[in-house]
């Protein structure tokens, strides 16, 4: 086949651990929000419960009688194997981001895909970037082949800051890890800081998740998704 | 096939065969040093075991926070609990004079011991966190015996590996292993803030396992077996949270 006609898009190693991560998201935040619903309470600081004035509650029913959410049933309580898939999962993205992360550097991956390119580190660069994105002007051919630099900057926060943040607010909701790494926990202000913080980046990750895929469907489904599965853009 | 791509074919298997070799590897050590928790079977047995195995190294020697009195939760939390049964009102209804915490098992001499008995060994007390999984927390001061204590009055054989603790509540039974059991923050909690253990707080007695969540914490213990294997109890996976589809190990 004619180099011209199929251009290398993303590389084996990349969309498999594109998409075994997006498996594990989704098996995490399935099974999170699981978790969440036995006590739909929120607070800030070392210790919460019941007897405590909570930051907020959301207005959803409860798996245990425990809370007092206003409804008169409880939820099925699905607590016992949801937590036990949101650590395996959890094992599954860690290895995988991991792996990714090595590859990445390791590769230039992460320089050459990822980092911004040396012209597009001024303001105006960024203004022209997302003035482009509010107009929903459609993406160029060169798209098709390269980040864009609002895509290049997205994928690095989320990578680097909203993953490890979301691991290491959920680490430091272990007894047990935290015994090891008490700082882990002291400098997010306690463990129900901890807790209330992994649930904000969460948020944050199903935002980005939402906003990913309409982005996807608005520069071609097809076209992307063929790339991300057989790593070549026709 | 061109030479790159079976240079490639040959890399990948290549480590394919080092990450299985590994992995055998890895599962004989694991379970030469008891890195494999009970409930290690099923389609979350890796996650789990990673858990235990991980936690188990990191966990050693660890301490979890100890708090000032001014963190301490007022008032602290009393979780619902089912409705206790005629034994246990009986025993309530003499001042608990009649309670007692059996120790059996491998150990060289298997005991009973009163309330006034564990009151008389030294007395521990810590200011530490309990963690719900449900997700909620708050902080006391717990006052009792640590168990590596009562372990050593009891003479634990060299073989022992597990202690199994038993609730007067028939369906609450949990198990931890020697590394936990004879952590210097496991105790026996007979008191609270001060004031004998509440009822609602699992009095007379209770462990206190402050690196692992709550529902290890057994309330109202009447009974200890130490033992090797945890195949023998209930349906072998290692204490009543399994069964009921709950993480043996509760380091997270």
């Amino acid at each position: 086949m004619p180099a011209s006609t199929v251009a290398a898009r993303h590389s084996g190693l990349v969309r498999v651990t594109h998409w075994v991560t997006a498996l594990c998201f989704f098996a995490l935040l399935v099974t999170g929000f699981e978790i969440v619903i036995s006590h739909p309470r929120f607070y800030w600081g070392e210790t919460g419960n019941v007897l405590t004035h909570p930051w907020f509650q959301l207005p959803i029913p409860a798996s245990r009688s425990l809370v007092q959410t206003g409804y008169g049933y409880v939820m099925p309580d699905q607590n016992g194997w949801s937590r036990y898939l949101h650590f395996q999962a959890a094992w599954v993205l860690v290895l995988t981001g991991l792996l990714y992360a090595i590859y990445g550097l390791l590769t230039g991956h992460f320089r050459k895909s990822l980092l911004p390119a040396a012209a597009d580190w001024s303001r105006k660069a960024l203004s022209t970037a997302i003035v482009s994105h509010l107009r929903f002007t459609r993406p160029s051919e060169a798209e098709a082949r390269s980040y864009n630099l609002l895509q290049r900057l997205a994928y690095l926060f989320v990578i680097f800051i909203l993953f490890p943040l979301v691991i290491w607010t959920g680490l430091a909701m272990s007894p047990g890890f935290v015994s090891a790494f008490p700082a882990s926990v002291n400098l997010l202000g306690g463990q129900q800081s901890a807790r209330t913080l992994h649930f904000f980046v969460t948020l944050a990750l199903v935002l980005f998740l939402l906003v990913h895929v309409g982005m996807v469907c608005f520069a071609g489904f097809r076209s992307r998704m063929r790339a991300m599965i057989t790593g070549r853009v026709r | 096939m061109s030479n790159f791509s079976r240079r490639k074919l040959i890399t990948t298997g290549l480590a394919a065969a080092a990450g299985v070799v590994g992995l055998g590897a890895a599962e004989r050590i694991a379970q030469a040093y008891g890195l494999i928790p009970p409930d290690h079977g099923g389609i979350y047995g890796l996650g789990e075991t990673l858990t235990y195995a991980s936690q188990r190294l990191l966990t050693r020697h660890s301490l979890a926070r100890e708090f000032s009195r001014s963190q301490i939760s007022k008032p602290p939390l009393a979780n619902e609990m089912p409705p206790l049964n005629d034994a246990y009102k009986h025993l309530q209804a003499g001042g608990f004079a009649d309670w007692r915490l059996a120790v059996d098992g491998m150990v060289a001499r298997p005991a009973s011991f009163s309330l006034g008995q564990l009151k008389s060994y030294p007395s521990h007390t810590q200011i530490t966190m309990l963690q719900c999984e449900e997700g909620w927390s708050y902080i006391a001061e717990w006052n009792g015996v640590p168990l590596s204590h009562v372990l050593d009055a009891v003479g634990t054989l060299p073989q022992a590996r597990y202690v199994v603790y038993f609730s007067i509540d028939p369906d609450w039974w949990e198990s931890i292993d020697m590394a936990d059991a004879l952590h210097p923050q496991t105790f026996l909690a007979y008191g609270m803030n001060g004031d004998e253990l509440p009822v609602g707080n699992g009095g007379p007695l209770r462990l206190r396992l402050p690196r692992q969540l709550g529902y290890k914490s057994v309330k109202f213990i009447t009974h200890m077996t130490v033992t090797d294997s945890l195949k023998g109890f209930g349906k072998g996976l290692g204490s009543a949270a399994p069964e009921a589809g709950y993480a043996w190990y509760a380091g997270i």
